[in-house]
Parts: structure tokens; C-alpha cells; sequence
């Protein structure tokens, strides 16, 4: 089933201005980790504000659920649909304690006390922040405090989240907290992700990769593919992981190595399949 | 030097004084306030202090922040403790030129000064031993009945606890952009009134632009978590009395009729 969908989708923030998304259609499969990569500017994030009716197209549709998001009375539904994660932590936690955070979404939903209660339970314990239940908000590190934001928004039982460059305020052990709090949620829940975001190694961790320029989609398929393609990642001034550029350079001095690679582990493997099959050869 | 403002600040805790209902305590809250108002004299006085003086024992809160709970109002202190002294008439013990010293202007004074440490000492007890959600969600509910007047007590309700959510963060803020403003040579430290003040206009430009960037994204993310409004709202932790609020209401209400009873009396 296809849980986020655009059909055309086009927008400008401006009546005459540039369009920030031009003929954007995509599907997003329940249950998938999509990456949606690009630079400043690529229309990657105008894109996210359209999955939870934050923004609403000027042209085509945007299906939440199966629903349109322009039907107004269904806005509610849409956001318990698709939760956003925003960047900046800061300015999305709420309420002075975790706990009462992470209740904000359940309490303007109005549900009774003790349900409010088992949802912010395991919330928190879905991204491994149970033991700050009572600490204050602001003095935790920015990876916790993103990881609270993902809890608040996991309290609405969503079936997507959203999440607009949730890493980019961090530091790499934040980056790496929220990362893989993301990926178990994903792995263990089938929470449907859709990360936005200008990290190629966050990316390469995806089931999918859409890579954005200018308000298009300029490539589109599973990592290994899309990084494998250095040249179109050049044009759109975006660079491939190292392993690729490793194995393009020694492709370059003769070698015949898939460019498939994109972990540290992947790229070793490959080379030593390649210099095994060689001395065999010779 | 931002960080010594610990006003609206909420240390957790587990003290009788934390468990207590918010609604009980800004209700006892407000009944001392009247009492200390209501006082006079050195023995009505002492008990109100006693009083407040057992209440942070019992919050376990370090007497130390209490103290520098007062430092921001030792001016406003200073201030009228002097206009008092000087310009209160009575018998005169000391004089010169136009300013002379009254027995009841140094009585008068000594009172004012009493009645605001004592009020700025309760005041801040009570928000560091309340999360300002349970303070919001208290005046909320005590100012219900006011809905039915049209007063948006809701939303009253909601901008004063983003308001304390957000101190701890613009500090932060107007501290990083002090050291930014002082790597380029300015200078906040020295000069008259007039100068120092004109160095701060640096500081609270980019932080007023900031404080509404961050209040443009802070209501989008509200949005997407659902928020409409008061209407059909629920809370995690719903406030019920429970027996601290009874013995805590007792005592208090007990010491303070007897603070004022007794400046009656005497």
C-alpha cells in the first residue's frame, strides 16, 4: 500500500515567484525508510511540509493516508497519519518536563489520563529515553532532545514520520543517536520514515533514495544504485560516498569493480573478491 | 552573569511541597502574600518568616537558591527602604538640608523591605517546586470559571507556560550572542548607564529576531502535534487534593490567621 503519495505536486511560496516543487510524483510504501537527499534550496524540505498539510500544493495532490490533503476537516487525520519531526529541538519541545512533552500531541487528542500514560511510556521506551522521563527539557543534549521530539510525536501512533532534517543542529554522536533510534523504529515497528536530509552516509541507510534538485526528483532508486552514479551526483553537486569514489578511482587505473558499495565492510569485500578472482586467474 | 536569573525555573523533586496540588499552593500562596500585607509588627513578622523559612526546609530547595532568587530585587529593595527612611513624617532623629530621618520612616522601611523579600522568597518557592505546567494547568483551573466570562483563560494559560519553557533557552541564546558581540570588541561592561545600554542594542536585536523565528516554528510544530485551542483538551496528570494538600492548607492558613491576629492584637 502506498501511505504518502504526490501526484504532480507543485508549489510556490510566491504567487509569481520560482516554483519551489514542480511536477513531484511519488509513492512512499508502508513500512519503508526513504531518504530524500538534495542541496539548499532543492525543495526537499517544501516537499516534507506537504506530508502533514503544513503547506498545500498550488497544483496536483498530496495523499496522506488515502486522504487528500487539501480536504480541511480531515486535517487531524493527516497529522496522526504522518508526525513531523522538525530540525531545530529546541523549538518543538513544548512542555518543561519529558514526560509532559511527550503527552502534548495525546492531550490535544483528548484521550483519558491513563491512555495518554501507556502511550507516553512507550514512546519514550521506543527511543530508549524512559530514564529522562521527569528531567527538564533544556538540559538534556541536543541528540536527546531530538530523540524527545520523535517520542512526541510517536504518542500519536502514527503510521509515518516526517522528519525534516532532524540531524542537522547535532553533533556526530547526536546524529548517530537519532539515527539509530530512527532505523529501529523503522526496523522493529514498520514505522513508515521519511527522512529529509543533506547527510550521504544517513542516507546510504535507507531502503530508498530520492535525490532532489531544483524541485524535481533527479534520481530515485535504492542507495547502491543512486550513489553508484557519481558523474549525475557531480552534476547536482552532491558526492558520492568515499567507498564509491575509492572503487570509481581504482576502476579508473584498470580494475572492473561494481561501484555497488557502500559501506567500509561492502567496498573491503568487493576488492578482495575482485584481487581473489584475479591471482586465480593468472 | 544571565545565569544568575533563576526566576520561573523548576528544580524536581519529591518533597511534600512538590506533590502538593498547584492549585493548594498558589492558593496558599496568595493567602500569605495577603497576610504579609495584612501584618504588622515584629512577632507577626517573625512567625511569617518562620513560616516560609520551615516550608523551604521541607521543600529541601538550598536556601542558597532562595537567596539568589532575591538578588534581582535588592535594588527595587535598596530603593525604597531610602525613599521610606527619608520622606515618611514623624519624630524627627537626625537631619540635614531637606532629608531627615524619621523613627517611623526606619520602621516603615524595615516593614516594605520584610514584606518584599518575604514576597519575592514565597513566590519563587513555589516555581521551583511546581513544573510550570502544573502552575499553568493550576491557574488555569483556578480561573476556570472565568471562561464562562469569555476570558481566553486557556490561552493565557498556554503563553505563560511557553513563556517559562522558552527563559532557559533565550539565555542560552543572548549569552552565545554576547560572545559573539564581545569576539568582534564589543564592550557590555564598562561606561555609564547610558552606554552599557546602548551596547545591549546588539543583543536584543538578533535575539527579538530569533525569539519570533523561534515562535513561527514553535507554533507550526504545535499544529502538527494536534494543539487547537482548551477545547477538548486532557491532561496526563490530572490535579486531584490528596491529604499533603489538607495538612499543608491547615498549617499555612493557621500560621498566617495567627500572624494576623496577632498584629491585631498587638
Amino acid at each position: 500500500m502506498m501511505l504518502l503519495e504526490t501526484k504532480d505536486l507543485s508549489f510556490r511560496y510566491q504567487e509569481e515567484g520560482e516554483p519551489a516543487l514542480e511536477r513531484v510524483t511519488l509513492a512512499i510504501e508502508d513500512g519503508s525508510f526513504t531518504a530524500v537527499l538534495g542541496h539548499n534550496g532543492s525543495g526537499k524540505s517544501t516537499l516534507a511540509k506537504h506530508f502533514n498539510a503544513i503547506l498545500l500544493p498550488s497544483g496536483g495532490t498530496v495523499y496522506v493516508g488515502g486522504i487528500d490533503t487539501k480536504e480541511e476537516d480531515r486535517l487531524f487525520d493527516v497529522r496522526k497519519t504522518a508526525g513531523m519531526v522538525f530540525q531545530n529541538p529546541d523549538n518543538q519541545i513544548v512542555a518543561t518536563v519529558v514526560e509532559e512533552d511527550v503527552a502534548f500531541a495525546c492531550e490535544n487528542m483528548g484521550l483519558p489520563p491513563e491512555e495518554i500514560r501507556r502511550r507516553v511510556d512507550e514512546s519514550l521506551a521506543a527511543v530508549g529515553m524512559t530514564e529522562y522521563a521527569r528531567h527538564a527539557p533544556h538540559l538534556l543534549s541536543g541528540g536527546q532532545k531530538q530523540r524527545v521530539a520523535i517520542a512526541g510525536v510517536l504518542a500519536m501512533r502514527p503510521k509515518a514520520i516526517v522528519m525534516d532534517e532532524p540531524t542537522a543542529m547535532l553533533d556526530p554522536s547526536g546524529r548517530a543517536e537519532v539515527i539509530e533510534a530512527v532505523m529501529r523504529l523503522n526496523r522493529e515497528t514498520g514505522m513508515t520514515v521519511v527522512l529529509i536530509t543533506h547527510h550521504m552516509e544517513e542516507a546510504a541507510l535507507a531502503d530508498r533514495v530520492v535525490v532532489m534538485r531544483q524541485g524535481k526528483v533527479a534520481l530515485d532508486g535504492a542507495p547502491p544504485q543512486v550513489f553508484s552514479q557519481v558523474e549525475q551526483l557531480e552534476a547536482l553537486s552532491l558526492t558520492a560516498p568515499q567507498t564509491v569514489l575509492l572503487l570509481r578511482e581504482l576502476n579508473r587505473a584498470g580494475a572492473r569493480l561494481s561501484l555497488e558499495a557502500l559501506s567500509v565492510e561492502d567496498c573491503a569485500e568487493e576488492i578482495l573478491t575482485y584481487l581473489g578472482a584475479d591471482s586465480h586467474g593468472t | 552573569m544571565l545565569k544568575d536569573i533563576t526566576l520561573g525555573q523548576y528544580f524536581p523533586g519529591t518533597s511534600p511541597l512538590h506533590r502538593m496540588d498547584p492549585r493548594a499552593k498558589l492558593l496558599i500562596l496568595i493567602f500569605y502574600i495577603v497576610a504579609i500585607f495584612v501584618c504588622n509588627g515584629l512577632i507577626p513578622y517573625a512567625i511569617c518568616a518562620a513560616g516560609l523559612a520551615a516550608v523551604i526546609a521541607l521543600s529541601r530547595i538550598s536556601p542558597k537558591l532562595i537567596l539568589k532568587s532575591l538578588k534581582p530585587v535588592v535594588f527595587i529593595v535598596i530603593f525604597t527602604g531610602v525613599l521610606n527612611v527619608l520622606y515618611t513624617p514623624g519624630q524627627e532623629l537626625w537631619r540635614w538640608w531637606i532629608f531627615k530621618i524619621t523613627l517611623e520612616g526606619i520602621y516603615t522601611a524595615l516593614t516594605m523591605i520584610v514584606r518584599i523579600l518575604l514576597l519575592v522568597a514565597s513566590t519563587s518557592l513555589l516555581t521551583y517546586t511546581t513544573s510550570p505546567m502544573a502552575l499553568t494547568d493550576g491557574l488555569e483551573r483556578l480561573l476556570g470559571p472565568l471562561k464562562k466570562l469569555h476570558v481566553p483563560v486557556h490561552e493565557f494559560a498556554m503563553m505563560m507556560s511557553i513563556a517559562l519553557r522558552f527563559i532557559p533557552t533565550l539565555i542560552e541564546e543572548t549569552e552565545k550572542i554576547m560572545s559573539a558581540q564581545k569576539a568582534r570588541g564589543a564592550d557590555f561592561d564598562s561606561g555609564n548607564i547610558f552606554r552599557r545600554a546602548k551596547a545591549l542594542v546588539p543583543v536584543l536585536v538578533p535575539l527579538f529576531v530569533s525569539a519570533f523565528r523561534r515562535a513561527d516554528e514553535l507554533a507550526c510544530a504545535m499544529e502538527c502535534r494536534l494543539y487547537h485551542g482548551g477545547v477538548g483538551r486532557t491532561r496526563l496528570h490530572t490535579l486531584r487534593y490528596g491529604r499533603v494538600d489538607l495538612w499543608g492548607g491547615l498549617l499555612s492558613v493557621a500560621v498566617c490567621a495567627a500572624a494576623i491576629a496577632l498584629s491585631r492584637l498587638l
